[in-house]
């Protein structure tokens, strides 16, 4: 079990409202799975180095030329809210 | 299959010689699907028309041109994860609804440029978050072998689609198993590449440093073909390593004399239901009579493969996922303020499974638990591939099971996630290593098919290809 404050906390990091039913079912199925989680305490790490990325490339530099990009049509084609060629949102500074 | 020819080779020969032709080809397909999907569900959408508009094209080429294309005419899917230009590209989520790209992913134009028909789009677990494609915001898949059964997941659809003979080869994209398992469930061949082997370019990101794309098909030798035209260089791929593979005739000699092949003691412990261990072990039997060398391999860490796993791709998800915000693309629910626009578009726009891999990414990653999850899974990456590089010392290539039971019921799993994340126990590894893994079928229980899993060093999917074809001259126990 995870407790009702830390799912909500994680949840605030994540951007996610949560029912108050979700928060119930999390708290019970993210603490089962956590616990789970908890036996690679056991693995023996010492000394070891972390494997983040599987393909570093030090050659993945491209030269700097100009190709066509995407039109601005078939960007805005698949917004939610567009007014006047850009994404509408709600007023983010009041006054 | 359906169709008058049972490899790409020869349906490709046909339409060359003229003996049918790609509409004819295409429009059956469609017929196929048509006639079946109601039931089976393997696809999200269908584009007949411009699929046989397309075909069309294509018929109408020079005989030069058509000699250049290696799947001229070919019906194939594509798993609805991989943006197509034009044409609706869901995730199987309430959030991608609508999203229609306006560029296709790197593998589509590949598709294109080879001659290949794109018929449709798979269904799949949302967001590829699954093993049953069960969390499909449009429903799930049924298994075409037995339709109380999933096809596994998350490209289940592709799996199916290939099964029920709806199209030659299909699409689907593996970060933990996700080729791998449905192609086992559904009784068909599954391959994925090396990472960096195939271009990621417009497929949606799950778990960056995991994801690949890969093929689904009937047969050996097409998994060859459809990697040799998905695999190459793309400046548009920072990890795409330019590794272009070709199939050479050598592979499909049906000769492993002396071929190790390791089976590692952890992987036949408890766990493994006896209907695939009976079938895999008859398997062992009947490869050595033709020859190779099988020999007992140790991958220690293996224990600590889905813990490590889950927790880097729920890290990568959570990070990954975060662009989904209703503002730029995808589902918006409008709300008074921005912040609380952000929250309810995710609330209602992702499914369960997306959030509860959203909620332990976020947690895994959040101060103070960094270290104790994230970092010191990417540690045991390291020894997991430590494990392959020892085992790959002494054996060319791993085999083991792909699921430990053959495909469950509908309904079975799906209210225990951890149940559910358990059954990924034999490909996660392999994903973790960044090593190509094969899924061919090797019997089967009653109705429902059993794969066996080869596992090779990175880049040696020859080797993969070589020991699968063998498997399958051996025909299916």
């Amino acid at each position: 079990m995870i407790d009702r404050e830390q799912v909500l906390h994680v949840a605030r990091l994540a951007r996610l409202n949560l029912t108050g039913e979700e928060v119930e079912q999390f708290s019970r199925s993210l603490g089962s799975i956590l616990e789970y989680f908890e036996q690679i305490r056991h693995a023996p790490t010492e000394g070891v180095d972390a494997t983040n990325v599987m393909a570093r490339r030090h050659d993945a530099l491209r030269n700097d030329i100009p190709v066509p990009s995407l039109k601005r049509d078939e960007i805005l084609q698949n917004g939610p809210q567009i007014r006047e060629n850009h994404f509408a949102v709600p007023k983010v500074i009041d006054g | 299959m359906p169709f008058p020819f049972s490899t790409i080779d020869e349906g490709v020969q046909q339409i060359r010689s003229g003996a049918t032709t790609c509409r004819a080809t295409v429009e059956q397909s469609i017929e196929t699907i048509n006639a079946g999907d109601g039931l089976i569900h393997a696809f999200i959408s269908v584009d007949a028309g411009r699929a046989i508009e397309r075909a069309a094209e294509l018929d109408a080429l020079s005989q030069a041109e058509k000699a250049r294309m290696p799947l001229l005419g070919m019906p194939v899917a594509v798993k609805d994860n991989i943006c197509t230009r034009g044409q609706r590209t869901t995730c199987a989520s309430k959030m991608l609804e609508h999203f229609v790209p306006p560029y296709d992913a790197t593998v589509v134009e590949s598709l294109h440029n080879a001659g290949a028909v794109i018929v449709g789009k798979t269904n799949m677990d949302e967001f590829a978050m699954g093993s049953s494609n069960e969390t499909s915001y449009f429903g799930g898949t049924r298994n075409p072998r037995d339709v109380t059964r999933t096809p596994g997941g998350s490209s289940g659809g592709s799996a199916a689609a290939v099964a029920a003979g709806f199209v030659a080869a299909a699409l689907g994209s593996d970060t933990g198993g996700s080729i791998r398992q449905p192609c086992g469930h559904c009784g068909v061949v599954g391959l994925t590449p090396t990472y960096g082997m195939v271009s990621r370019y417009g497929l949606v990101a799950f778990a960056s440093s995991l994801d690949q794309i890969g093929p689904i098909v009937s047969n050996v030798r097409d998994a060859g073909r459809m990697l040799s035209v998905i695999s190459g260089a793309d400046a548009r791929d920072a990890t795409c390593a330019g590794k272009p593979f070709t199939a050479t005739d050598d592979i499909y000699k049906n000769d492993i004399a002396g071929l190790r092949i390791g089976l590692p003691r952890e992987y036949f412990g408890g766990g493994l239901s006896d209907e695939v261990r009976r079938p895999i072990e008859k398997l062992t039997e009947r490869l050595r009579d033709r020859g190779a060398v099988l020999l007992e391999v140790s991958l220690p860490t293996l224990r600590y493969a889905i813990a490590a796993y889950y927790i880097m791709c729920t890290a990568e998800a959570s990070s990954n996922l975060a662009r989904y915000d209703g503002v730029r693309y995808g589902f918006r629910s409008p709300q008074r303020s921005l912040p609380e626009l952000y929250r309810e578009t995710r609330r209602q726009g992702f499914g369960a499974e997306v959030k509860r891999r959203i909620m332990l990414g976020t947690y895994v990653l959040s101060h103070g638990y960094y270290d104790a999850y994230y970092l010191k899974a990417a540690k045991v990456r390291t020894l997991i591939r430590n494990d392959f590089n020892d085992a790959f010392g002494s054996c060319d290539l791993i085999m083991s099971p792909v699921a430990p039971t053959c495909a469950f019921k509908i309904g079975e799993k799906s209210d225990d996630p951890l149940q559910m994340y358990l059954t990924d126990i034999y490909t996660v590894s392999a994903s973790l290593a960044g090593i190509p893994g094969l899924s061919v079928p090797c019997g089967a229980a009653g109705v429902l098919p059993v794969g066996v899993q080869f596992m090779a060093p990175q880049w040696r999917e020859d080797v993969l290809l070589k020991a699968g074809y063998a498997v399958e001259c051996l025909g299916g126990g």
